[in-house]
């Protein structure tokens, strides 16, 4: 099975980062498969991501990796040789919709704190949990939105942040695990 | 993430509901009596293991077991080459048994070993208890973490109704697609504990579909290519010997009339014999092996992987040269070097394909015209043969390995060590049958010649079995003598006793300064290593240490002794021999690409360096 492309054209250059979406049996150890094979070939992780999808024998990793196109059909064949890898599909930025989940405590005493909740909800974050001089601030969105609101905020104090890595699915009627729900089928 | 699957209650149904709806009624048996009984049922007839606490369950019934034959190791490394040697030579998958903790971590050279060089070997292995595991109980290791990058994959089992399931899952994973080493790691109480035995069981591997059948278009074009060629050559790897695609390689170069070279990993799988044949490729490969594909307009690769040391520096390696790459490992495809027409598939229904294509274009009136191209490969190969010096008075190793090669014959299996002897080995022995030439290639793992060739012997009674081996290497694991003794495995040892770590001296001489550094283990007989008086002394004395182990000890130190020596261990079929043959140590392996360096640096000797001007040799 090699990569297959979830959009059409996808603009992607050289070095850029790449979202792959492996869908792994829901088994002990498989991502420390996966991020072990990443370590030894000497492939980078940016962002990681694992949860469970809509078959509770298959779970779903998020990666974002950086590299040449090249070394990434490498990446995604010795993923492929892992026995627990199902399924990789990489999306393209333009045909798929990318999140990070971010949780910020920000400095802001009972003065700062409506100041803080005006900057902040343009980005449609929430404020999620609220103490005499802090608050901490939950928000989504793809990289770029929450560097940009991290900008706002950094003036208040940030005492401290939380970052999840990216998920993403793509655009469209179409499942990735379509197909591979079949082959599970059979086998369970 | 996925550790809900482990969550699972205890005794409640295995994942794969196959073995449910199997037709043969279920049989209640301890989980270790399964193992067992999985693996007879797999097609096992041989295990080379030791026991010990956690894998003691799986001894009890292996006693009972008329179809299982258990040959006590000395020590766990051993089990693990006899495992790989026994594969090598058989085509089976090799399987080797250990406990829990250093029992397992002893296996883990041999199973890196196998990794690299794609052998099909199952690793068994005790784990402590599943309620200990992770509380660093007595004996305990995570070789499973351990053994990760290592294995083609491995199972940890800590339920008993999931052991046949996952011996059969091993079996398959090991012996399908690229072949190569798999560890099952079976928790001691998976083992004591009740189920239900069912065979066969359906297996549950969703994500593991190799591809064999290469696609039509690609072979094709790869058959044009061939034909529009001027000079190609056919790059044979170990994988041709993987997939018993020996015969169709035969067919398909006889047909396409293209010059072959066999890679370390791939010495038998054209017999040396054969006008179409260049030799061995690499960093101590023929001159017109190595010329071959550096100055080929066509590189076809088969189950053969690019490594650094046929290529030598990658960048300028075979410049001209169009590559269709074909191997069961897509990964490996365009992995060093970019391929033309990448084929994945079977070795053998690539060639086969590939044979009838050609057939095909050659119907159409296209074939290949190779005439120019062979007369340059004539050239090379006679203006530069391999060859060796002898000293006078002494013996050369070369002459030794040449004379086993020659006396024992083509129908011998040889296994090698690593180092120099490795390397004579691999030019100075003639190879005409596939299996019969197993050597440590990818891994290079020293000591792994004499229980490889104890496997060879074990799966292959029938063959004479040569190790040649290093007195470096034979040190490393020379204990397995004795269960070759005791177990009647008659292997034939020849010890090429040069009292230094040849291969590295070579390269201390080349690239040190001659500064020997760490280098001598012995410097031979009379010379005392204190500097002192000369007492007569052999560190160890390895005709004493043979009959030590209950084996016959040879010892020949001229080469008008090397042909009677090597006829008396001939001779000899009811007990292991061991001939230690006392050579100079100042011998190199040539030819020779030095490591990093291109291709066209090759030396066919010390200082002398081929000419190839205008593709001709002068």
């Amino acid at each position: 099975m090699s990569i297959q492309s979830h959009a059409a054209h996808g603009a992607q250059s050289h070095g850029q980062t790449h979202t792959l979406s492996v869908l792994v049996e829901n088994k002990p150890g498989v991502l420390a498969r996966v991020a072990a094979l990443f370590s030894r070939r000497g492939f980078n992780i940016e962002s990681l991501a694992v949860g469970p999808t809509e078959y509770a024998e298959i779970s779903r990793i998020t990666l974002v990796v950086n590299v040449e196109d090249h070394p990434l059909e490498q990446v995604t064949k010795q993923l492929n040789k892992l026995v627990n890898v199902l399924k990789i599909v990489e999306l393209e930025p333009a045909a798929s919709v990318h999140r990070e989940l971010i949780l910020v405590k920000v400095r802001a005493d009972a003065a700062e704190r409506h100041q803080v909740l005006a900057t902040v909800e343009p980005f449609g974050a929430r404020i999620v949990d609220v103490s005499v001089d802090s608050l901490v601030v939950e928000s989504t969105g793809d990289s770029a939105k929450l560097d940009a609101m991290l900008r706002v905020l950094e003036p208040f104090g940030i005492k401290e942040l939380v970052q999840s890595g990216m998920v993403a699915i793509g655009r469209g009627p179409r499942s990735i695990t379509d197909r591979t729900l079949r082959s599970v089928e059979r086998a369970a | 993430m996925t550790e809900q699957a482990r969550a699972a209650a205890p005794g409640s149904q295995p994942h794969s509901h196959g073995s449910q709806r199997a037709a043969t009624p279920g049989v209640p048996m301890t989980g270790a009596q399964a193992l067992i009984r999985a693996l007879e049922e797999s097609g096992v007839d041989t295990i080379f293991g030791y026991p010990g606490g956690a894998i003691l369950p799986a001894y009890d019934p292996l006693l009972d077991s008329a179809r299982l034959r258990h040959i006590l190791v000395r020590h766990e490394q051993g089990a693990g080459h006899a495992a790989t040697g026994y594969a090598q030579a058989t085509g089976r998958v090799g399987v080797c048994m250990a406990t829990s903790g250093p029992g397992a971590t002893n296996l883990v050279t041999p199973i890196a070993d196998a990794h690299m060089d794609s052998v099909p070997i199952v690793a068994i292995t005790g784990q402590v208890s599943s309620s200990l595991i992770g509380t660093d109980g007595f004996q305990e290791a995570d070789i499973c973490g351990i053994t990760m990058p290592i294995t083609k994959h491995n199972f940890l089992v800590t339920r008993p109704q999931d052991i046949a399931r996952t011996i059969a899952e091993a079996f398959h994973i090991a012996a399908t697609g690229r072949p190569g080493p798999v560890l099952v790691d079976i928790a001691k109480d998976a083992m004591q504990a009740t189920t239900t035995f069912r065979w066969p069981v359906e297996m549950d591997l969703p994500g593991y579909r190799p591809v064999s059948k290469p696609h039509a278009k690609q072979i094709r074009e790869a058959a044009r290519m061939i034909v529009e060629s001027r000079r190609p050559v056919l790059y044979v790897g170990g994988g041709v010997l993987k997939a018993r695609a020996t015969a169709q390689l035969r067919v398909l170069a006889e047909l396409t009339g293209a010059p072959v070279v066999t890679t370390l990993m791939a010495r038998g799988a054209f017999p040396d014999s054969h006008a179409l044949h260049l030799g061995m490729p690499g960093m101590h490969g023929t001159v017109a092996a190595v010329t071959a594909l550096q100055k080929s307009d066509l590189i076809i690769a088969l189950g053969a992987r690019f490594d650094d040391r046929v290529t030598g520096k990658l960048s300028s390696f075979a410049p001209d040269a169009k590559v269709v790459h074909a191997d069961i490992d897509p990964a490996e495809i365009s992995k060093n070097r970019v391929a033309d027409v990448p084929i994945v598939g079977d070795c053998g229904e690539v060639i086969t394909d590939l044979a009838t294509a050609v057939r095909a274009e050659h119907a159409a009136g296209r074939a290949g015209d190779y005439a120019a191209w062979w007369s340059m490969l004539d050239a090379w190969r006679t203006k530069y043969p391999l060859g060796y010096e002898t000293v006078k008075g002494s013996l050369a190793p070369q002459y030794v390995i040449e004379r086993i090669g020659r006396i024992a014959g083509p129908e011998a299996i040889y296994t090698a060590g690593v180092g120099q002897h490795q390397m004579w080995a691999a030019q100075f022995i003639n190879y005409e049958n596939p299996g019969t030439f197993l050597n440590s290639g990818g891994a290079g793992t020293m000591g792994y010649a004499l229980p490889a060739a104890m496997g060879a012997k074990a799966g292959r009674p029938d063959a004479t079995v040569w190790a040649i081996d290093g007195d470096g290497c034979f040190q490393m694991t020379n204990q397995e003598l004795a269960t070759c003794a005791i177990n009647d495995i008659p292997i034939k040892v020849a010890v090429i006793n040069n009292g230094t770590l040849g291969m590295v001296r070579q390269w201390q001489t080349l690239f040190y300064n001659q500064r020997y550094s760490n280098t001598t283990l012995d410097a031979g007989p009379g010379v005392s290593a204190a500097g002192g008086a000369a007492v007569p002394r052999r560190v160890p004395d390895f005709v004493k240490l043979a009959e030590a182990y209950g084996c016959v000890g040879l010892r020949c130190e001229s080469p008008d002794q090397v042909d009677a020596t090597i006829e008396k261990a001939m001779a000899i079929n009811d007990a292991p021999v061991v001939v230690d043959f006392v050579v100079h140590q100042d011998a190199m392996v040539w030819p020779m690409v030095p490591a990093g360096v291109s291709n066209d640096e090759i030396l066919a000797a010390r200082g002398m360096r081929p000419v190839f001007d205008g593709g001709d040799d002068e």
